[in-house]
C-alpha cells in the first residue's frame, strides 16, 4: 500500500511519539516518523491523536515534523532465509545493518527482513487444477541442510491453482503459483507478511505427551517440560538464567530454535553469535546456527523494539510449527520485555498498577505464553512451539508482579536458588521451589522409550530430596552426629545425588549433555547405593565404610567419564556397586552382633 | 494558519523568558520545532551561561533539564538558545592527562584541546554482530580477583560497596596493578565521578600520580557540591572520551565511574520533578534501560584494537543488594565484585566477599593456554569448600565449635586460611597468577583429599599438597 501522510508530531517523550492532525490512521499501523523515517507503531487513537512508539532512537524529533502511514500492521516477512539470521526486534538483519552503518547501530537504517535478490532452488508438490485449503503446502525449498521449508499458503488463502512454476531457482519475490479463488486471481510467493500481534491459525491444539528432551539431568529427570509446552525459569543476577537457555538452545531435541535476546548484554548474543556456528548438532552433524534463529535486541538498543521483539520471535516459531516442525523458543528475559512495556505505558501516563506495571501485564503474558502448543496444523501435520521464558525478578524475590503473573500462565516453574548459585552448583534449579506439572503428561513416553521405571525412579528421588530438607533443618539446630546412620545416609545419598547427578557443567565436554539413557543409569546407580546401603546399615554396617567403598569415587565422577554413546559402561558400574555393596552385607550378616 | 507551520529548526534561535520552573527543569512555551534529546545554552541577565537538555517537547511546552541547576534564574529575564544538536563533545588524544568538570569544561586552567572531531555524547548502540568477545585475561594482582573473578579485557564487572568500606582503594589498586601479562600496550584510564567528595578525588588523584600514570588519565569530576543534574552527563560525556580513545586512537582503557548511586538519584530527582509514575524506591521505570545504556558502552568490537573495561563503583544503602541500584546493576554488567563488611571489620583487605562476587566472562578468559589449566576447577573447588564453611559456621553458632567433627573442624580451618592469607593481602601487593593459584592450593590442602570432588585425580596428584 502507498505510504500516506497521516499526520504531524504533536508531542515527543522518549520512544513515545504523539501525532497531531490524524485523518485516517488505523490502531496497531506502522507508521514512519519524521526526516529519517523512523519505525513506529500506532498504539493509541483518540479524536485526531494518535499515540505511537517508536523503535528507534527519537532523538531530535520536533513538533511538526511529517508522519507517514505504511496500513499495515506490525508484521514480520516470513520464508526461507530466517534460519541462521541475526534480527533485531522488528526484523531488521544486524549483518546488513553492520555492513551500512559499522560496528553501532545509526537510527533510520533500512533493511529487507529477508534477502530479496538471494535464489531459492524451489520445487512444487502442487499441480493446476489442485485444490488448495489454507495452509497448504506448495512446494519446498531447502532452506538449510538440516531443515525443508515448506513453502504454505498464507494462512488466509484458499483456492485453485492456476499455474505453477517448474522447478527452479526464485526470489521470494518472484511468484511461483497464481490461485483463483472466489473469481480472483491471487498470486503466491516463497514469503508472505503476517502481523506479530495475531497468533497464526491451527486445525486443532492437542494434548501434550511428547517430552522435550533437554540434556540437563535436572530438567528431564525430575521437572520435564513437554513439547508444546510453557515453562518459565525465574532467578536472580547471576543464578545461570541465561546459561540454562544457552544450554537448551544447544542440546534440546526440537528441530528449530528460536532465540530471543530481550534487553539483555551485548556481549551474551555475541558469546552466542560465535558458539553456534561452531556447535555440531549431535543428531544432524552439522552447524546449530543451520536450525537457529536469533533475535537480539539488547538493553542498549530502543525499549519499543525490545517490546515488540517476543512477538516477532513467537511468529516465526508458528510459522516453522505450521510446517510441522517442533520449534522451542527461548526468551531471554520476559522481565525485560514487561520493564519495556511499563516504561511506555508511563510515558503514554496510563493508570499504573502493581509496581508501577500497567493492567494489562496479565492479559499481555497470557497471550504470549498460550502461543506455545502442540497443534495439528491445517495440512494435518503435528507441530509444536515450546516457550521458555526466564524471568528476572528484582532482588530475586518472586513475590513480584512478572514471576506471580507468569505463574498462573506456565505449567512448569524452574525455581533458580540464590544458595545454589552460590555455591556454584549449577543449573542452580531448586528442587524445592520447582514444580512440572507435565511429568504426568510424559512419563507414558520415557517408560515407552527409555526405562519402564521412569516415574518411580523420579519419584523416588523427590521423596529423598524432600526428607534431606527435612533432615537438614534438624541438622542445624543441633548438628549432623545426633542423627542415626540411616539418615546420614539420606543426607550422604542427596549429597551423592547433587554432586554426582544435579550439578552438570556446562562447560564440560562430555557433562555439558547426558543422553536419556544416561540419565536413566545414573539414577539407577545413586538409588542403588542408597537402598543397598540402608539394608547394610540396618545390617550393622557403618557409613564410613560405605563411602571408603572405592566404586564412590567413579560414582562421583561418572557424570563426566562416561561419554554419552556408551552408556552402558553404567550397567557394568551399576553391577561393581551393587557387588561391593552384597559383599558388605555379607560380612555383617555372618557376624552375629549385627543382628 | 498558525498551527500549520512548516517545522523549522531553531538553530541559534534565542527565546526569551520562561513559563515555569519546577527543581531542575525549566518549561518554556511557545516554541515550536525544538527537538527532543537537543541542547540549550541558558543565558542568565549577567551574562552566565548553563546548559540543559531537552526532555520533552510540544507544540503546548519545551521541558528542559538544566545540568547546573535552576537556583537564580527568573522567569522572564532568561534567554534560551536553542542548538538544533544532540550535546557533542570534541574528541582528541590532548585530552589526556587533563581534569574536566562533569559536563566537560577544562577545571585546570588550560583551554579545551582544539579539535574537529565532535560526538553526541549518548553514543550509539553497539550492533551484537560487531561485538568480539572478550577473553583476554587481565591481572589484577588481587587473589579474590584473579582467583576467583577474573576480570577480562573489555568486562563491565562493578564494584558494590558500602559506606566505609575501602572501595576507592581497591580500585585504585586495580588501576595502578591492571595489566596482561606478556603484553606491552597503550593503556589509558578515564575516571568519571559523581558526586563523590573532594578527598576521594583527590585520593585517586594522587594513587595515579605515585604510580606515574597520570599523563594516561581523564579526569571527569562532579563533586559533591557540584551540581547534580551535571551528574547525568558525567558517565556519558567519560564514555564518550573512552570510546574515542579505545576504537579510534587503539588503547586499551578503564573507565572507573563512581559513585553510580549518585547518579541514579540524579535521574530520581529529575523523574519526580517530572511527576512520572515511580517503579520501585521512587527510582523511574526506565533506570534499567537508562543503567544500559551507560554499562553496554563498554566491550571489545571486531576489527578495532583498542577496548573499553569498566568498573563502575556503587556503594549499596544500608548494604542491601537488592536495591534497585545494585540490582538493576547486577542485572546488566557481567558479574559483581562485593566487598562484605564482616570481612572488613575483621581485618581482611581487599574484603571481597566469597560467595556472591561472580566474574560472568571467565568462564572464557581462564585455562589452559590463558592462564592455568587447573584455574577453572580450583576456583569451583574453593567456592564450594567456602560455601561449606559457611555453613558450618552458622552450625557451630547454634551447637558451639566444641560439638563440631573433626571434618567440620578441618573446614573452619579451610575458612581461616582462605580469609586470612588467601583473601587477605597488601594494598600495594602485587601477586602474580601463580602465586594466587598455589596459594590456592595450599589453603585446600587443609582439606582432606577425598572431600574435593571439584578437581581432578591428576590436578590433586600435581598441586595437593596435605598429608
Amino acid at each position: 500500500m502507498d505510504k500516506r501522510v497521516v499526520g504531524k508530531i504533536r508531542r515527543v517523550v522518549g520512544p513515545v511519539v504523539e501525532v497531531g492532525e490524524v485523518r485516517d490512521a488505523q490502531m496497531a499501523e506502522v507508521v514512519e516518523v519524521g526526516p529519517d523515517h523512523l519505525i513506529g507503531e500506532i498504539v493509541r487513537l483518540q479524536a485526531d491523536l494518535a499515540t505511537t512508539q517508536v523503535y528507534e532512537d527519537t532523538t531530535g524529533l520536533r513538533p511538526g515534523q511529517e508522519v507517514w502511514g505504511t496500513g499495515m500492521p506490525l508484521s514480520v516477512e516470513l520464508g526461507p532465509g530466517l534460519l541462521g539470521t541475526i534480527f533485531d526486534g522488528v526484523q531488521r538483519r544486524l549483518e546488513v545493518i553492520r555492513q551500512q552503518s559499522n560496528q553501532y547501530i545509526r537510527k533510520g537504517v533500512r533493511v529487507a527482513p529477508l534477502d530479496h535478490e538471494k535464489k531459492w532452488l524451489f520445487r512444487p508438490t502442487v499441480r493446476p487444477g489442485d485444490r488448495l485449503g489454507p495452509g497448504e503446502m506448495i512446494g519446498v525449498v531447502r532452506e538449510t541442510e538440516v531443515i525443508e521449508h515448506r513453502v504454505m499458503l498464507p494462512p488466509d488463502i484458499v483456492g485453485i491453482v492456476d499455474s505453477v512454476v517448474p522447478e527452479g531457482e526464485y526470489t521470494i519475490e518472484e511468484p511461483v503459483a497464481v490461485l483463483s479463488a472466489e473469481g480472483k486471481t491471487v498470486e503466491v510467493r516463497l514469503s508472505h507478511r503476517w502481523p506479530v500481534r495475531k497468533q497464526r491459525p491451527s486445525a486443532e491444539k492437542l494434548g501434550l505427551s511428547l517430552p522435550l528432551v533437554t540434556g540437563l539431568r535436572v530438567v528431564d529427570m525430575l521437572f520435564p517440560l513437554a513439547k508444546g509446552g510453557a515453562v518459565a525459569v525465574p532467578g536472580g543476577f547471576g543464578t545461570g538464567k541465561t546459561l540454562i537457555q544457552h544450554s537448551l538452545a544447544k542440546w534440546c531435541d526440537a528441530d528449530v530454535i528460536i532465540f530471543i535476546g530481550c534487553g539483555e548484554r551485548g556481549n551474551e548474543i555475541t558469546d552466542m553469535l560465535i558458539e553456534f556456528p561452531k556447535l555440531i548438532d549431535p543428531r544432524s552433524g552439522k552447524s546449530m546456527m543451520q536450525r537457529s534463529i536469533v533475535i537480539a535486541n539488547t538493553s542498549n538498543m530502543p525499549v519499543a523494539a525490545r517490546e515488540a521483539s517476543i512477538y516477532t520471535g513467537i511468529t516465526m516459531a508458528e510459522y516453522y510449527r505450521d510446517m510441522g516442525y517442533h520449534v522451542a523458543v527461548m526468551a531471554d528475559s520476559t522481565s525485560r520485555w514487561a520493564e519495556a512495556l511499563r516504561e511506555l505505558s508511563g510515558r503514554m501516563e496510563e493508570m499504573p498498577a502493581d509496581e508501577g506495571f500497567p493492567a494489562y501485564l496479565p492479559s499481555r503474558l497470557a497471550e504470549f505464553y498460550e502461543r506455545a502448543g502442540m497443534v495439528r496444523t491445517r495440512t494435518g501435520k503435528i507441530g509444536s512451539v515450546t516457550t521458555i521464558g526466564s524471568v528476572s525478578p528484582p532482588g530475586g524475590d518472586f513475590s513480584e508482579p512478572v514471576t506471580q503473573h507468569t505463574k498462573r500462565f506456565v505449567r512448569s516453574f524452574w525455581a533458580l536458588d540464590r544458595q545454589l548459585a552460590n555455591a556454584r552448583h549449577y543449573p542452580a534449579i531448586s528442587w524445592l521451589e520447582s514444580y512440572s506439572e507435565y511429568t504426568r503428561e510424559v512419563a507414558a513416553w520415557w517408560q515407552q522409550n527409555v526405562a519402564e521405571d521412569w516415574l518411580s525412579l523420579r519419584n523416588e528421588v523427590m521423596e529423598l530430596l524432600q526428607k534431606e530438607a527435612r533432615l537438614q533443618h534438624v541438622v542445624k539446630l543441633v548438628g549432623p552426629d545426633v542423627l542415626p546412620d540411616s539418615q546420614k545416609l539420606i543426607l550422604e545419598s542427596c549429597t551423592l545425588l547433587k554432586n554426582a547427578f544435579l550439578q552438570q557443567s556446562a562447560f564440560d565436554p562430555v557433562d555439558m549433555y547426558s543422553v536419556v539413557q544416561k540419565q536413566v543409569k545414573m539414577l539407577r546407580i545413586i538409588l542403588t547405593f542408597y537402598r543397598k546401603g540402608l539394608e547394610n546399615i540396618k545390617r550393622g554396617a557403618t557409613l564410613v565404610r560405605l563411602r571408603r567403598m572405592k566404586v564412590y569415587s567413579e560414582i562421583v565422577r561418572m557424570k563426566s567419564d562416561v561419554p554419552n554413546d556408551q552408556p552402558d559402561l553404567l550397567d557394568a558400574l551399576e553391577r561393581r556397586l551393587s557387588r561391593a555393596l552384597d559383599q558388605m552385607g555379607a560380612v555383617y550378616e555372618q557376624s552375629p552382633e549385627a543382628t | 494558519m498558525s498551527n500549520r507551520a512548516t517545522p523549522q529548526v531553531l538553530e541559534g534561535r534565542e527565546y526569551i523568558g520562561l513559563s515555569e520552573i519546577v527543581g531542575p527543569l525549566i518549561v518554556l512555551e511557545g516554541v515550536r520545532g525544538a527537538g527532543y534529546n537537543e541542547v540549550v545554552e541558558i543565558r542568565q541577565p549577567d551574562g552566565g551561561v548553563r546548559h540543559g537538555l531537552i526532555l520533552e517537547t510540544s507544540r503546548e511546552a519545551t521541558v528542559v533539564q538544566v545540568f547546573e541547576g535552576t537556583s537564580g534564574l527568573s522567569l522572564p529575564d532568561t534567554r534560551v538558545r536553542f542548538k538544533g544538536k544532540p550535546l557533542e563533545i570534541a574528541l582528541s588524544r590532548e585530552l589526556l592527562g587533563r581534569v574536566f568538570n562533569g559536563s566537560g569544561q577544562p577545571l585546570d586552567n588550560l583551554p579545551y584541546p582544539v579539535s574537529d572531531e565532535w560526538r553526541d555524547v549518548n553514543g550509539l548502540p553497539i550492533n551484537p554482530t560487531a561485538r568480539d568477545y572478550p577473553r583476554k585475561f587481565i591481572q589484577t594482582g588481587l587473589s579474590a580477583i584473579d582467583g576467583m573473578n577474573t576480570l577480562i579485557r573489555g568486562q563491565k564487572l562493578p564494584i558494590f560497596s558500602g559506606s566505609g568500606l575501602p572501595h576507592n582503594q581497591i580500585a585504585a589498586q586495580i588501576a595502578r596493578q591492571a595489566r596482561i601479562v606478556g603484553e606491552d600496550v597503550p593503556f589509558a584510564v578515564v575516571f568519571a565521578a559523581m558526586g563523590i567528595k573532594y578527598d576521594t578525588a583527590r585520593f585517586f588523584i594522587d594513587s595515579f600520580e605515585e604510580s606515574g600514570a597520570l599523563e594516561n588519565v581523564v579526569l571527569f569530576l562532579n563533586l559533591a557540591d557540584d551540581p547534580t543534574i551535571e551528574r547525568l552527563l558525567t558517565p556519558r560525556t567519560a564514555l564518550t572520551v573512552a570510546e574515542f580513545l579505545a576504537f579510534d586512537q587503539e588503547m586499551h582503557v578503564l573507565v572507573i565511574l563512581t559513585d553510580m548511586s549518585n547518579y541514579c538519584e540524579a535521574l530520581r530527582e529529575v523523574s519526580t520533578s517530572r511527576s512520572e509514575i515511580p517503579s520501585r524506591k521512587g527510582y523511574p521505570g526506565y533506570l534499567y534501560s537508562d543503567l544500559a545504556s551507560t554499562y553496554e558502552r563498554a566491550g571489545m568490537l571486531l576489527g578495532f584494537r583498542g577496548s573499553i573495561t569498566q568498573m563502575p563503583i556503587l556503594t549499596m544503602a544500608n548494604d542491601d543488594i537488592t536495591h534497585p541500584i545494585p540490582d538493576l546493576t547486577g542485572y546488566i554488567t557481567e558479574g559483581q565484585i562485593v566487598l562484605e563488611r564482616e570481612l572488613h571489620q575483621k581485618g581482611v583487605y581487599p574484603p571481597i566477599a566469597g560467595l556472591p562476587s561472580l566474574s560472568r566472562l571467565m568462564k572464557d578468559g581462564i585455562g589452559e593456554g590463558l592462564t592455568r589449566q587447573d584455574h577453572a576447577h580450583l576456583a569451583s573447588q574453593l567456592f564450594a569448600a567456602y560455601a561449606h564453611v559457611k555453613e558450618v559456621r552458622a552450625l557451630a553458632s547454634v551447637i558451639g565449635e566444641e560439638e563440631l567433627t573433626p571434618l567440620d573442624h578441618a573446614y573452619l580451618e579451610f575458612g581461616e586460611g582462605f580469609e586470612h592469607r588467601f583473601l587477605a593481602q597488601g594494598d600495594h601487593e602485587d601477586r602474580s597468577l601463580e602465586q594466587t593459584l598455589d596459594l590456592g592450593w595450599e589453603v585446600l590442602s587443609t582439606l582432606p583429599e577425598e572431600e574435593l570432588t571439584r578437581v581432578t585425580e591428576e590436578e590433586l596428584e600435581k598441586h595437593y599438597k596435605g598429608k
